[in-house]
């Protein structure tokens, strides 16, 4: 098996790579890790003309805290970012959710950009990112443009990138004291392919709910947020009652389709239990100082 | 830096290499077609299966799903490069012990899967083991003699028993 021809570019600058892309449009590519469209191209259900390969460009892999903003290069790995200190500190969700993205072999060369780039409906980071808030910064030969995950995420890989851009950083804002979080999913194999996972970022103050974010994945185009679920808690003391009574609001959120791994009901059954116990597993874990 | 051929420079168990090859050349392709190393082997060719495996710059990775022109400048080791003084070493040796193959298509990229687990995590629950060893597929075995071999080649390695 090996994919059709194409022209390869492996450039060491970030304008060297916006030239490229801006040259070739539509008929080139980023290759970033590699882990998701190496394998379509070797099926040749991907055929692109050019590869653009950011893997010679040092600039893009730095994991950086601009003054309470966590900043990642498009280029850091699934396996490196999970390990990282920083991630770790200023977005423990983003670490959690970083040991579900695959088997290590897998990790060690998928990036975080690629995912979210690539935007699987069953990805993980995606769900992650929503939850998160965070902000895509894409770039190209116009210079840049930073958008939210409800823009960013257009629908099933499809991404608000256009030929002749690509995601240059992802900015995620600190999480906040007393902050807990989760990420669960369920599939096969934890480093399998998911059908539905819930990501769920919670804000206390005390007992009460002050801020949270539920995102699912698997149940749309896109990660799709758990807004009737949120509402039910937000303001409120989180007894176990009450989140068993919310998840089942979750419902109510999502449309997901029937496919080869699950039916739309089993996929809305599966998002309130999972809903209900990434909830319950986050005000299990450590609050963030 | 670009088009039809390109030129590929690495170290494969601390041997050199220098081939030109075609940018679409997968690096498993690379391995044992361009030179020879046949024990990493081609399973699905899509990244899920794991037989691919060899470490790369100190990281498992899979060759099905890297272009050789990405492994430029890179040291690779491979099963081959496993054994020492043409003796097996600790895994290896565990997973003969144990009967921990059968058809032993898999085993090459089970044994640089545990490679890197145990130099990283060299004393693992079982459930740890069970986690590093589910990207790697196994038809034959069940798996219960690849995660017996992998605690007693863990025990072996702690002890020292092995003097190589």
């Amino acid at each position: 098996m090996k994919p059709a021809k194409f022209t390869y570019y492996a450039p060491e600058t970030v304008a060297e790579i916006i030239a490229l892309l801006g040259r070739y449009g539509d008929d080139a590519r980023p290759l970033a890790g590699g882990q998701s469209l190496v394998p379509l191209m070797n099926m040749r259900v991907a055929r692109p003309a050019v590869l653009v390969d950011l893997n010679r460009c040092k600039a893009l892999d730095a994991v950086s805290d601009d003054d309470g903003t966590l900043v990642l290069g498009p280029m850091v790995r699934q396996s490196g970012g999970e390990r990282s200190e920083l991630v770790r500190r200023l977005c423990p969700l983003l670490a959690q959710t970083l040991r579900f993205t695959g088997p290590r072999a897998v990790r060690n060369r998928a990036t975080i950009g690629g995912s979210l780039a690539h935007a699987d409906p069953v990805a993980e980071l995606p769900g992650a990112a929503l939850a998160l808030d965070a902000t895509f910064v894409i770039e190209g030969a116009n210079g840049r443009r930073t958008l939210k995950p409800d823009a960013f995420f257009v629908g099933q890989l499809t991404t608000a990138i256009e030929p002749g851009e690509f995601l240059r950083e992802i900015r995620i804002p600190k999480a906040a004291a007393n902050t807990v979080s989760a990420f669960i999913e369920s599939g096969a194999r934890q480093e399998g392919v998911a059908i539905g996972g819930v990501a769920a970022q919670i804000t206390l103050a005390g007992e009460v709910c002050q801020d949270i974010r539920l995102a699912a994945i698997g149940v749309g185009s896109g990660p799709v947020r758990l807004t009737a679920t949120e509402r039910t808690l937000l303001g409120r003391k989180l007894s176990e009652a009450l989140i068993t009574e919310a998840a089942k609001a979750a419902e109510d959120d999502v449309d997901p389709t029937t496919d080869l791994h699950a039916t739309a009901h089993y996929r809305k059954r599966l998002t309130v239990a999972l809903a209900e116990r990434a909830i319950k597993q986050a005000l299990a874990g450590p609050r963030t100082n | 830096m670009t088009t039809e051929t390109t030129h590929v420079r690495l170290t494969v168990n601390g041997r050199v290499y220098e081939r030109t090859v075609e940018p679409r050349l997968l690096l498993v392709d690379f391995l044992r077609h361009e030179l020879g190393l046949t024990g990493t082997h081609v399973g699905c060719a899509h990244g899920v299966c794991g037989a691919c495996t060899v470490i790369m710059n100190g990281e498992t990775v899979r060759t099905c799903i890297t272009f050789a022109v990405q492994a430029e400048g890179a040291q690779i080791k491979t099963v081959e490069g496993l054994a020492e003084n043409g003796r097996l070493n600790p895994i290896q040796q565990a997973f003969h012990e144990n009967h921990a193959l059968q058809c032993g298509y898999c085993t090459p990229g089970f044994l640089m899967t545990v490679t890197e687990f145990l130099d990283e995590n060299p004393d693992p629950s079982e459930n740890e083991i069970r986690h590093a060893l589910a990207g790697n597929l196994c038809r034959c075995t069940g798996y219960v003699n690849i995660v017996r071999a992998v605690r007693a080649a863990a025990e072996k390695m702690r002890s020292g028993a092995v003097q190589r």
